[in-house]
């Protein structure tokens, strides 16, 4: 330095003293669970798909998605969406439409025609599904992208489960089913209709698999006695359900009485709307607020005229005319009978009680574990039979669309593991971010955009979907909203924050560092990060 | 409630992008779009190094208006200190932790050096080269108000810029005329009936650089970053005296968490208590609105500066006295979109 003393420095100079001395504690970047992540049953990554998406980045979004659940399609128009209900975003404005921008992208993959990439290796290994339901066609899917052969044996006549037999067409198009479980099927999976497997072991041996998934359902529909009249007609809304995807419609007559309390009474009710019946009476025997149904399809059910009459049990049926009983609710919220009876007049009482499972399948094998009816399994999903291993509607967990094709990726998983000799580890979970992790500041107010309905007249008459897509527009507005809890999406807040200069910036996807050198260990950092993804951590002093 | 207010044109073009609108930066729009602070070659005008404490407003103030003022000139800049924190702690003989043309003479003449060196420049037949002068509170509002006020008056083609930390940090926190009313400090303790800082009549320097009918005057704060780097640039491209009021939380002086500076001071903006405005020769042009409006407690309450007023019994009266202050400034400058709407 040849300048006068005292006089000029040269710049840099300061860059000598580290100020990282000074820390007592440091900001390191950590990633935590986003609240939808956690709380999706088939455990897709929602926040990254959504971050692609908010990009306008749709084909890498959905391949992402479709990396745990092939049907985003059909998800985006029956997942009961418990993201959303964890939602951080809520606590800000609403939720952000989660449900309503992987049906966006789910729709834009059948317009565009967007395959599966085909598999690289072969395992050589054979493995049985039994059941074309949701789980069936997530674990053979999964499975196949793992290289095993599979091969799907269905008893119906046509794949889908309860997605086809049970959901009803104005709440899922056949033609998004169709096209979602053709490209699993074009993947090279087999599928083996009208066959019902009557011996598990025998069927594997005969046919060399190395491993077999069940995934059979429960359709066997829940009975109740109640006395009849000679003419009275009482149907099982299984029955009904499935016999709509038939030539011939069930004959419900003008006046139809449903008698349950959950979705699947729902669907039952607004069909017999739709078939033209001027009352469909809904009888449950407690509350509105303890009912299992979802309360934005009764919503839907009771805008399109259908009734309910609650606390009320059905007595007996004669023609024409049934009986109901009165109920309350005794202090542990169970109805208790009244002696007060009044009569209804219907045409057809349709029973939408439950479902049981049809095991028969089952039978011979050793070592199983069957209570209440279903069957049990470990956490790996396998059942008390080496290789043999179950899911969906048939073991023990809530009777979903998502569960069910959780269930088929989790079991594919442990059966890819299984046939490999080994056990399938799940990586270890993040802490969930929670919305005080947040500094909500960052976020502008932005109200969730709405899915347009189908008009009420063409609601009461016509099987055609009542709820409504996005556009480009609105889905990229509302893959714009997610907050991105927990996760760096990088806004450069903190490099731009920090005092000391103390954050290096490394260029788009690969996030930022801390200069240790200089971080004096401020936490603005971390207090004015958006999505909680810096903690700061005392030093060892 | 009303969405995005400030006056920014890139703020509001980036209404859209929901999680990228405040922040610093935003991966969905184009470098262009985003703030100088985004840029991985932004230049670092006051980089790594400095003696600042930790969490220092004024640091974080003084690089996002150089760095701001670096890009608006093309890096043909000299900025001229004045004698303060901002340049004790970061020129400490022999290192520097400024990457611009940088001088610093005495405590009072800031504005008078800064005058001179735009004079240079012009007959070296430099007017390219513009003039940028620099100072805390003390610097400006008090010992270097009368170089301030001439170089005002003579229209001289500098860009001053105060980083307003409300007392004199770096000698141990005494009173200047920016410290607000009830605050303690070294020179006004938390005593008596009235006690810290006297309920005077209150001094704003913007207001009477404004009086001065200058080409420009703007106050920002650094909780607004696309609004501050707006006003340094928008300044840049004119010529003449303008001068820049930025709000820089002091952790030390205020008795506040290390972390809490950015929080503060967007709470002295959404409560009232610094109003965030433009104006041009003289006039009241634009005002950056309230975006979730505060009560002053909540800006108070996390400073030890002002502890004694939820302590003491002397202070229900004074915090509403500051409230009163906050409200002033809501209809003076017309804070809210529509007055009244909280």
């Amino acid at each position: 330095m040849d300048h006068p003393f005292a006089i000029t420095l040269d710049t840099g100079t300061s860059l000598a003293n580290h100020t990282g001395s000074w820390r007592t504690s440091r900001p390191v970047y950590v990633d935590r669970l986003p609240p939808c992540n956690h709380a999706c049953p088939a455990g897709e990554n929602i926040q990254a798909w959504l971050s692609h998406a908010e990009a306008g980045e749709y084909e890498a979004a959905w391949r992402v998605l479709t990396q745990d659940n092939p049907m985003p399609a059909v998800m985006g128009r029956v997942c009961y969406h418990p993201c959303e209900t964890a939602c951080n975003r809520a606590q800000i404005d609403e939720a952000v439409g989660i449900n309503s921008v992987e049906r966006f992208l789910g729709d834009e993959a059948i317009k565009q025609g967007w395959k599966f990439s085909p598999l690289e290796t072969e395992s050589g290994k054979r493995v049985l599904v039994v059941g074309a339901g949701p789980s069936g066609l997530s674990a053979a899917y999964h499975l196949r992208r793992l290289g095993h052969e599979v091969e799907i044996f269905e008893a119906g006549p046509l794949a889908g489960g309860m997605m086809r037999f049970g959901i009803p067409k104005y709440r899922l198009p056949r033609d998004v089913l169709d096209a979602e479980i053709a490209r699993i099927l074009d993947l090279g999976v087999t599928l083996n209709l009208n066959v019902k497997v009557v011996n598990i072991l025998e069927t594997m041996i005969m046919r060399g698999f190395h491993a077999a998934f069940l995934a059979v359902g429960a359709h066997i529909a829940k009975r109740a006695y109640i006395p009849a009249g000679e003419a009275a007609k009482i149907l099982d809304a299984i029955a009904v359900l499935r016999s709509m995807e038939g030539e011939a419609k069930p004959l419900l007559g003008r006046r139809v009485v449903v008698y349950g309390g959950g979705n699947t009474a729902l669907d039952v009710a607004r069909t017999a709307k739709r078939l033209g019946a001027t009352d469909a009476i809904i009888v449950y025997r407690r509350t509105r607020d303890r009912m299992p149904a979802h309360d934005f399809e009764l919503e839907e059910a009771l805008e399109e005229g259908v009734m309910m009459k609650w606390l009320s049990t059905i007595k007996r049926m004669d023609d024409g005319v049934i009986t109901v009983e009165k109920m309350v609710l005794d202090a542990t919220g169970f109805p208790q009978p009244t002696g007060e009876f009044e009569t209804l007049e219907a045409d057809s009482l349709v029973l939408a009680l439950g479902q049981d499972v049809d095991l028969s399948l089952l039978n011979g094998v050793p070592e199983l574990n069957i209570k209440d009816g279903v069957v049990q399994v470990g956490a790996n999903l396998m059942t008390g039979y080496p290789g043999i291993f179950a899911g969906g509607d048939m073991v023990p967990a809530e009777r979903t669309v998502t569960v069910a094709v959780g269930h088929g990726k989790k079991a594919a998983r442990h059966i890819d593991a299984w046939l490999r000799g080994g056990a399938y580890e799940p990586a270890p979970r993040h802490e969930i971010a929670a919305f005080d992790q947040l500094n909500a500041w960052y976020y502008a107010d932005a109200p969730k955009t709405v899915r347009p309905m189908l008009e009420m007249a063409r609601r009461r008459a016509t099987f055609e979907e009542v709820t409504q897509g996005l556009d480009e527009t609105n889905a990229l507005y509302e893959a714009r909203r997610c907050l991105s809890c927990g996760n760096c999406f990088e806004c450069d807040n903190c490099y731009g924050v920090c005092p000391d200069n103390a954050v290096i910036k490394l260029g788009p996807g690969n996030r930022f560092k801390f200069d240790y050198d200089f971080c004096k260990g401020c936490g603005v950092c971390a207090q004015e990060c958006p999505c909680g993804a810096i903690m700061m951590v005392p030093e060892a002093i | 409630m009303t969405d995005v207010s400030t006056t920014s044109a890139v703020t509001q073009k980036l209404r859209f992008y929901q999680k990228g609108t405040f922040t610093v930066g935003n991966r969905l729009v184009s470098e262009r779009e985003r703030s100088v602070q985004a840029s991985i070659d932004r230049s670092n005008a006051l980089t790594c190094g400095h003696r600042a404490c930790q969490g220092c407003g004024e640091a974080l103030g003084a690089r996002y208006a150089i760095d701001a003022a670096m890009r608006a000139t093309g890096g043909k800049l000299i900025a001229v200190n004045a004698t303060g924190c901002l340049e004790v702690f970061t020129t400490p003989y022999p290192e520097t932790s400024w990457q611009v043309a940088w001088v610093h003479s005495l405590f009072g003449n800031a504005a008078a050096v800064a005058t001179g060196v735009a004079a240079a420049m012009r007959v070296k037949g430099r007017g390219d080269v513009r003039a940028i002068a620099q100072g805390g509170d003390g610097g400006t509002t008090d010992i270097g108000f009368g170089c301030l006020s001439g170089m005002f008056e003579r229209n001289d083609d500098v860009l001053y810029i105060c980083y307003d930390n409300e007392a004199y940090m770096n000698t141990g926190v005494q009173r200047s005329s920016a410290t607000p009313p009830a605050a303690r400090t070294a020179t006004t303790p938390a005593i008596g009936s009235e006690p810290g800082n006297v309920f005077g009549t209150g001094k704003s320097v913007p207001k009477i650089a404004m009086a001065h009918g200058i080409p420009y005057v703007a106050t920002a704060s650094v909780a607004d970053l696309h609004d501050l780097e707006r006003k340094v640039t928008k300044a840049m491209g004119i010529r003449g005296a303008r001068y820049i009021h930025v709000h820089v939380p002091c952790p030390l002086g205020w008795g506040s968490a290390a972390h809490d500076t950015i929080r503060l001071a967007r709470l002295a903006v959404e409560s009232g208590l610094f109003p965030v405005f433009e104006a041009e020769h003289g006039h009241l042009t634009a005002s950056r609105k309230i975006r979730r409006k505060v009560p002053v407690t909540e800006y108070l309450q996390p400073q030890k500066r002002f502890a004694h007023l939820f302590s003491s019994e002397h202070g229900p009266q004074q915090v509403a006295k500051l409230q009163a202050v906050a409200d002033r400034n809501i209809v003076e400058f017309h804070l809210l979109d529509q007055e009244g709407d909280v």
